[in-house]
């Protein structure tokens, strides 16, 4: 079960520098929750831990990230199999449209050449069964995966996720584009799933971070445009009662964000 | 219908349908009267006025129960109409004439014989010796110019950056403009005189590759670049390499937009015939190598058939029209058939 830890890392979009030198460690096998007001640079920093972020165009990072002590930046290390350790479901869900409910689990598998049908079943099974997701599509595994609902491709897409069996898995606002009803199945699952992997979810609603996360990171910027920052990190107990910041206070009371 | 200002703000007068078609008809009948009373004449003279006349009344009439925002809206809803029925018309026009004159000598023996030995006066020959060089360079010209496209396209939407890719954009530009002519004249200076291979299908179907690569590099790259960044994003992050992810994702998401492209592009080389002349040159046997040798095709065949002074022969240039008009239409319902599964959704 791996432990990561960020160590100075800023990160940049061409000119714009959209993370100041976060320095935050990851437990194994908890729910770490990065919360903040918008543009305080959490989907980006969550962005760095699994080399992301350098696919947009202009963007770099500075610092370092130990993934169990080995910087995952250093030169030689490969950033597809950095993404094959550590997994990540988006904000939006975004099943493979061409592709069938099956093959949109298994697409992790496939595309890194595992072919034999015998041997990619059980796999299907598992993970849509880990994404609780098996007993509405078992019946039409081959119906393409946008034929379901948000929050059921929501739930495929993180079935897609731990077919492959990362290690950590980042969720990126996995939720802000469901329903309530949806919301509270994937918080659950996230629940079931935090006992076999290392999970941190960036999440704007301070309900859900309270809700399903064992630690927060509250990040925040002091005028748009300026950079995001770590102000603390805590037991999300701790830091929802007794904030060693006032301006977490502020943001978790709701007198600003 | 009343036709008092309304008593609700929010309720406005709405134009019966039967006061609008009395109107059209008012003004068609008047538009009669006047061609019958006053020397005006002529049947396309007539159809314009009517046209005139009958939407002018139409929108008196409208205007008198509803406001000025409703008429403008059925004022543009006419000139909209207009514009789509004379589109429609040109295409209609041009398939039923020529299907109307082209079933003459369309028959299974224009199907099945060439026109070897055939005089421009007989009648009988056909088009099986044009129907086969046409498909040979036509798919000859897609061999060639959809995967070197292609490449190109996913070149200049997923790596090009700078210099480079300015450059072949606007190189990719400038072969749009090329005229048919001067692309047949490239292969027959480079390919049939030059390097002295001769007259053969192959030359013709360079020729077409060069006018068709442009389409498809820029209909693929508008394709390709239209998948969602997030599609991309889902593969990156499963640990996909960026290759695969191009190849197994990116492409058949974009596949029915490319098939689309490449279908234009065919459509569009298929009825070429100035490179051909200097080319392919035309033949009137079957002859089915396309490599070697003189070959006819279908443009060929409608050329020379069609520039001979006689009944039979200009028959069959119109069956080789409908011919020609009908296998583009084959190639394309197929490419849609077969990529419909992969609709972006």
């Amino acid at each position: 079960m791996k432990r990561i830890e960020a160590n100075h890392v800023s990160a940049w979009y061409g000119g714009f520098k959209a993370v100041d030198d976060v320095t935050l460690a990851i437990e194994p096998k908890q729910v770490t929750a990065l919360i903040g007001p918008s543009g305080c640079g959490k989907s980006t920093f969550i962005r760095t831990l699994n080399r992301m972020h350098e696919v947009i165009p202009g963007a770099r990072i500075e610092g370092e990230v130990l993934l169990d002590g080995e910087d995952i930046y250093a030169s030689g290390i490969d950033p597809v199999s950095v993404r094959r350790t550590i997994g990540m479901v988006f904000q939006r869900p975004n099943p493979f449209p061409t592709m069938s409910i099956r093959d949109n689990v298994s697409a992790g598998l496939r595309l890194n050449g595992m072919r034999k049908k015998a041997e990619l079943e059980p796999v299907v099974e598992k993970a849509l069964q880990g994404a609780g997701l098996w007993k509405e599509v078992r019946d039409r595994l081959d119906k393409p995966g946008a034929s379901l609902s948000g929050g059921q491709q929501q739930r495929l897409c993180i079935a897609r996720a731990i077919a492959v069996e990362p290690q950590v898995l980042l969720m990126d606002e996995p939720c802000s584009a469901l329903d309530p009803v949806s919301t509270l199945r994937i918080e659950d699952l996230i629940a079931e799933l935090k006992d076999m992997y290392t999970i941190v979810i960036v999440t704007h609603n301070m309900q859900q971070a309270a809700r399903v996360s064992d630690s927060t990171a509250f990040f925040t910027l002091e005028v748009s445009g300026d950079p995001g920052r770590l102000v603390e990190v805590g037991p999300t107990s701790k830091i929802f009662t007794k904030p060693g910041d006032e301006r977490t206070e502020a943001y978790i009371t709701g007198r600003f964000g | 219908m009343s036709t008092r200002a309304p008593a609700s703000t929010l309720r406005s007068g709405r134009l019966a349908a039967r006061s609008a078609v009395a109107a059209v008809a008012a003004g068609v009948a008047v538009t009669t009267v006047a061609f019958w009373l006053t020397p005006l004449q002529g049947r396309a003279d007539f159809l314009l006025v009517a046209y005139l006349a009958g939407t002018a009344a139409y929108l008196a009439v409208a205007a008198r129960t509803e406001g000025r925002r409703s008429v403008v809206d059925r004022l543009f809803a006419v000139l909209m109409v207009t514009a789509v029925g004379i589109c429609l018309l040109a295409l209609g026009s041009v398939l039923v004439y020529t299907a109307a004159r082209g079933v003459k000598a369309l028959d299974w023996y224009f199907f099945t014989h060439s026109m070897n030995g055939v005089g421009p006066r007989d009648d009988a020959g056909g088009a099986y010796h044009s129907i086969i060089g046409t498909l040979e360079q036509v798919l000859l010209a897609t061999l060639i110019s959809v995967p070197s496209g292609l490449l190109v396209a996913i070149y200049l939407s997923e790596y090009g950056r700078g210099r480079l890719a300015s450059l072949v954009r606007t190189v990719v530009d400038v072969m749009v403009g090329i005229p048919s002519i001067v692309a047949g004249l490239f292969i027959y200076a480079f390919w049939v005189l030059g390097l002295g291979r001769g007259f053969s299908g192959f030359a013709a179907a360079m020729a077409l590759s060069i006018l068709m690569l442009p389409i498809v590099v820029r209909s693929s790259e508008e394709m390709i670049k239209l998948v969602p960044a997030s599609l991309r994003e889902a593969a990156y992050a499963l640990g996909i390499p960026r290759w695969r992810a191009i190849l197994k994702v990116v492409l058949p998401t974009a596949s029915a937009g490319i098939t689309t492209g490449v279908m234009l592009a065919v459509a569009r080389v298929t009825g070429e015939t100035a490179p051909l002349l200097l080319t392919a040159f035309g033949f009137d046997s079957i002859h089915n190598d396309p490599f070697s040798g003189p070959q006819s095709s279908l443009p060929l065949f409608v050329f020379s058939q069609a520039s001979s002074a006689f009944g039979a022969a200009v028959d069959r240039a119109w069956a080789g029209a409908l011919t020609l008009i009908a296998v583009v239409l084959l190639l394309t319902v197929a490419a849609r058939l077969v990529t419909r599964r992969n609709r972006l959704v």
